[in-house]
């Protein structure tokens, strides 16, 4: 909860957004630490650009701008390829939303766990094999020696979900960029998976940055949250305190969480023309 | 790929922009020429004039001349007439007929879309240029008998692209709505479809026009197209080709002529697709 | 998606290929079929009367009646096919009106120097239009992808047979860097002894330096000429299905654990547009032997291309059928081959 001596991830005053346009992300600051932090809000507020911002893969057609932008100590403003190469994958990782798009259709499976290893540790062949081995084990993969020769296609969603983890956490980065993990899953996967991907962070001693529209998800897995709106940062609290938010977009998120309890009843809608006037 | 933000999408439209301008004002002046071919040529275009044969370009001729003595550049610009012409019989062919079995095929289903895929495929493996020459050769050159021969082999793309289309929506919402109100059949699959897939026939129209024109000109090459002494730009290349050592402007002249029209479809055809592609994406 | 089965390794069910391929060639037949119902259509649609031309203008009723009797011309139109496929199935498919020869022989004559032409060009071709494409991903919206689109534009938009005469202008006339029409000189042409019927390969058998080196010289012409209009096509839509995939999110992903340019452009991007790219090339190689048609007549190369384009001269309708058909299943089968070799080499069909 308090952010470490020097945060891992310090922005300050980042815009993204089209040249001629309105801004996508709006001059927003935050600093996040070795710990769980949540970003939400609808789809539209801004929390994928500014995760991808962070790992430089935005796509070329959007401009960026801070007056500061760090990762690790890397000023984010001004690296070179190279450099973004090693931070990519080697201190920071990202697992991203849909596997059955965002796996290589023409690798094997094992081929694609196992490149990260290629890009940034100097092993024998072996030693990788058995480090994706072990990985795969652990983000709890069944039978693995048949699955390294899989192709992406032949997966179902959770095993590919659990691939990517693997992908992510194969080279020991020290932070975690999850864009909607579990959003292209089915429900009862959902849990499951962010429960690994909370228990494989804690083990690792590992930051999480989890971006998601799920407030009860973020409740039950992360520390701190930080919500969106429209390009802003509109409020930023500890997970434990959603049920008490002060604010009335966190409030109208909070309370229209469908349930059991709300099941039958209307679920209250947001106030936008309040929400424009509440700063 | 880069890592620097190039703002991209705003260079895409102009470029975008840009193909179809440079694209439209070439078919303009295409169409100009061939509609005023008459006031805009300087000379007759079949006025032989023996003493003036093969003559460089120069302030009379600013083409040359050709080796019956005819002014070069007001052939090129009669040699329109049979190009455009060709052009719009081979669409009026090829459009409708390649988009009412891919409709069909799409809409009916079934054993109907079989048996019209397999017709359709089987017309798509042939090789466009030597079965035109065949046809031809057999029924005889005239631009009607050029347009159907070229026609045979260019409708199974719109065929295709119309089923897929068609595949695509038949299971959108905006069909369901359609069908509720009780359309449907020949009525749904004209009022409805064929609207909906006509952007991209359009699109499909001028990308293969580009390929159509220079199929028409080697038709034209191998004196299988329109007769002498009517003007038309293949025919002109192969009279410019027997002279091509000594009096190289016979045959520059219309094959770059050729060159612009074919260039004019494919630029409308890239721009438009560029263009038909962004509006999916956003 | 689904979970396969447990012993689901690298090989394909072997009944499941054979299906496969049994399919294709089903329509490979089909459409054969469908080439050789337009041939024979035409044949009949020949204003030249077959009759009249054997028994001439004073043949009597009777005379002529006996001849088309013999040559089976008062059967039905589908016995009159089925008769057409037999001969076909022979080997036979009728004599040349101009050289006299059974059309087999003529176009067993020249095919080889078509072969040897459209495959040399479709290697020029395909290598550069390849790297040109590539090039192209490498820097893209550089000056360097600019001129590979206007090269490839140009190159798809302009006449082959003018371009073939510009060049023959420019290189053999004015720099005199190629040594003009024909395969050979004809001091070469008669002491070349035919092995392959590959004229580039027999003068490098024959151990004759300077034949080989005059071959080349003959060769490298139209085959730049029809190179280029392959590269066009080649890098056009290579280009376009590159810049497809680099869009997509496993290029994304793979950027994400840090993989430079190079590794996504072998490793991610190339083996995604495998089939694109072999649809492509074999696309190009049929296209190719259309080129042929029209540039051998420039270059007086004594292929198929020039054989059918004297016999459209000469009106030899068996010829210019004969032709047409070789070149039409060429095609045929070309496309077919294609399919298969795309399906094969896909691995999420296994």
């Amino acid at each position: 909860m308090t952010a470490n001596a020097s945060p891992f991830i310090i922005a300050d005053r980042l815009t993204i957004g089209h040249p001629e346009g309105r801004p996508l992300v709006d001059g927003i600051s935050f600093e996040i630490g070795k710990e769980r932090v949540a970003l939400v809000g609808e789809s539209g507020s801004g929390k994928s650009l500014t995760a991808r911002s962070l790992m430089g893969l935005l796509a070329p057609s959007l401009s960026l701008n801070a007056s500061q932008l760090s990762l690790a100590g890397n000023d984010l403003l001004h690296l070179k390829p190279s450099q973004w190469q090693s931070l990519r994958g080697g201190k920071v990782a990202m697992v991203m939303q849909d596997p059955k798009y965002a796996l290589n259709p023409s690798k094997t499976i094992g081929w694609q766990v196992e490149e990260p290893l290629i890009l940034h540790r100097k092993l024998s062949r072996r030693q990788r094999q058995e480090k994706v081995l072990a990985m795969l084990e652990a983000v709890g993969l069944v039978n693995p020696q048949q699955l390294i020769k899989r192709y992406p296609n032949q997966l179902s969603g959770g095993m590919g979900q659990r691939i990517m983890l693997a992908i992510a956490l194969i080279t020991d980065p020290e932070f975690l960029i999850a864009d909607e993990p579990t959003s292209a899953l089915d429900h009862a996967m959902r849990d499951q998976v962010l429960s690994l991907i909370q228990d494989l962070v804690a083990q690792r001693d590992m930051g999480l940055l989890l971006i998601s529209h799920d407030l009860q998800q973020v409740a039950d897995h992360c520390q701190r949250v930080m919500v969106m709106y429209q390009g802003q940062i509109l409020d930023r609290l500890a997970a434990r305190d959603l049920g008490q938010a002060t604010h009335p977009y966190t409030r109208t998120l909070w309370a229209c969480r469908p349930s059991l309890a709300t099941k039958g009843k209307r679920l209250p809608t947001l106030d936008r023309a309040a929400l424009e006037g509440y700063s | 790929m880069t890592e620097t933000s190039l703002p991209l999408r705003a260079v895409r439209r102009d470029k975008r922009r840009w193909l179809l301008i440079i694209g439209y004002s070439l078919l303009g002046l295409l169409i100009a020429m061939a509609l005023f071919a008459p006031w805009v040529s300087p000379y007759d275009p079949n006025a032989q004039v023996m003493a003036d044969r093969l003559l460089p370009p120069d302030s009379h001729h600013w083409f040359g001349t050709d080796g019956f003595g005819r002014d070069l550049l007001s052939r090129v610009i009669y040699g329109t007439r049979p190009t455009l012409l060709l052009v719009v019989f081979i669409l009026i062919l090829t459009v409708p007929v390649g988009m009412t079995v891919g409709i069909a095929a799409g809409y009916l289903g079934g054993w109907v879309e079989r048996i019209l895929m397999r017709i359709t495929d089987i017309f798509l493996a042939l090789p466009s240029l030597v079965i035109a020459l065949a046809m031809v050769a057999v029924l005889g050159p005239s631009i009607l008998n050029g347009a159907l021969a070229l026609a045979l082999t260019s409708w199974p793309p719109f065929a295709r692209q119309a089923r897929a289309e068609t595949q695509q929506l038949r299971r959108s919402d905006y069909l369901a709505a359609a069908k509720m109100q009780g359309i449907q059949g020949l009525p749904l699959m004209f009022g409805h479809l064929l609207p909906l897939c006509l952007p991209s026939a359009v699109v499909r129209a001028a990308l293969s026009l580009g390929g159509i024109i220079l199929s028409a000109a080697g038709l034209g090459f191998l004196g299988m197209g329109v007769q002498p002494p009517t003007a038309e730009w293949g025919s002109m290349v192969a009279e410019g080709g027997k002279v091509i050592f000594d009096q190289w402007w016979v045959a520059a002249a219309p094959g770059g002529a050729i060159l612009l029209a074919s260039l004019t479809f494919n630029f409308i055809g890239d721009g438009l697709r560029d263009r038909l592609d962004s509006r999916h994406d956003s | 998606m689904v979970v396969s089965a447990p012993n689901s390794g690298r090989s394909m069910p072997v009944r499941r290929l054979i299906q496969r391929l049994a399919g294709n060639l089903f329509s490979l037949m089909i459409t054969l079929l469908g080439l050789l119902a337009f041939t024979f259509t035409l044949s009949h649609l020949s204003p030249v009367d077959p009759v009249l031309q054997l028994v001439g203008d004073h043949a009597t009723a009777s005379t002529y009646a006996q001849v088309r009797h013999q040559l089976g011309l008062d059967h039905s139109l589908p016995v009159q096919f089925w008769h057409y496929l037999q001969q076909l199935g022979q080997g036979n498919l009728g004599v040349s009106q101009s050289t006299g020869q059974p059309v087999a022989n003529d176009l067993l004559r020249t095919f080889p120097a078509t072969f040897e032409l459209a495959t040399c060009a479709l290697i020029l071709g395909a290598s550069c239009g390849i790297g040109l494409a590539l090039i192209s991903i490498w820097h893209p919206k550089s000056w360097i992808d600019h001129i590979a689109r206007v090269i490839s534009l140009l190159g798809y938009s302009v006449p082959v047979f003018w371009i073939g005469l510009l060049g023959l202008l420019l290189f053999y006339a004015g720099l005199h860097w190629s040594a003009g029409p024909g395969q050979l000189d004809d001091l070469y042409v008669y002491t070349l002894e035919p092995k392959t019927g590959l004229v580039l390969i027999d003068s490098w058998l024959s151990g004759d330096r300077e034949m080989f080196i005059n071959a080349l010289q003959h060769l490298w012409l139209p085959v730049a000429i029809l190179g280029l209009l392959s590269m066009a096509s080649i890098t056009r839509l290579l280009r376009a299905a590159l810049l497809e995939e680099n869009s997509k999110e496993y290029v994304t992903l793979a950027r994400a654990k840090g993989a430079s340019r190079w590794r996504i452009v072998w490793h991610h991007l190339l083996p995604n547009t495998r089939g694109t790219l072999i649809t492509v090339v074999m696309l190009s190689y049929v296209s190719l032997l259309e080129g042929a048609v029209l540039t051998e007549s420039v270059f007086a190369w004594p292929g198929l291309g020039r054989y059918l384009t004297n016999a459209l001269f000469a009106s030899d309708i068996p010829a210019i059928l004969g032709a047409t058909l070789v070149i039409g299943s060429c095609f045929i089968i070309i496309n077919a081959l294609t399919d298969a070799l795309v399906w094969l080499t896909d691995p999420r069909t296994r």
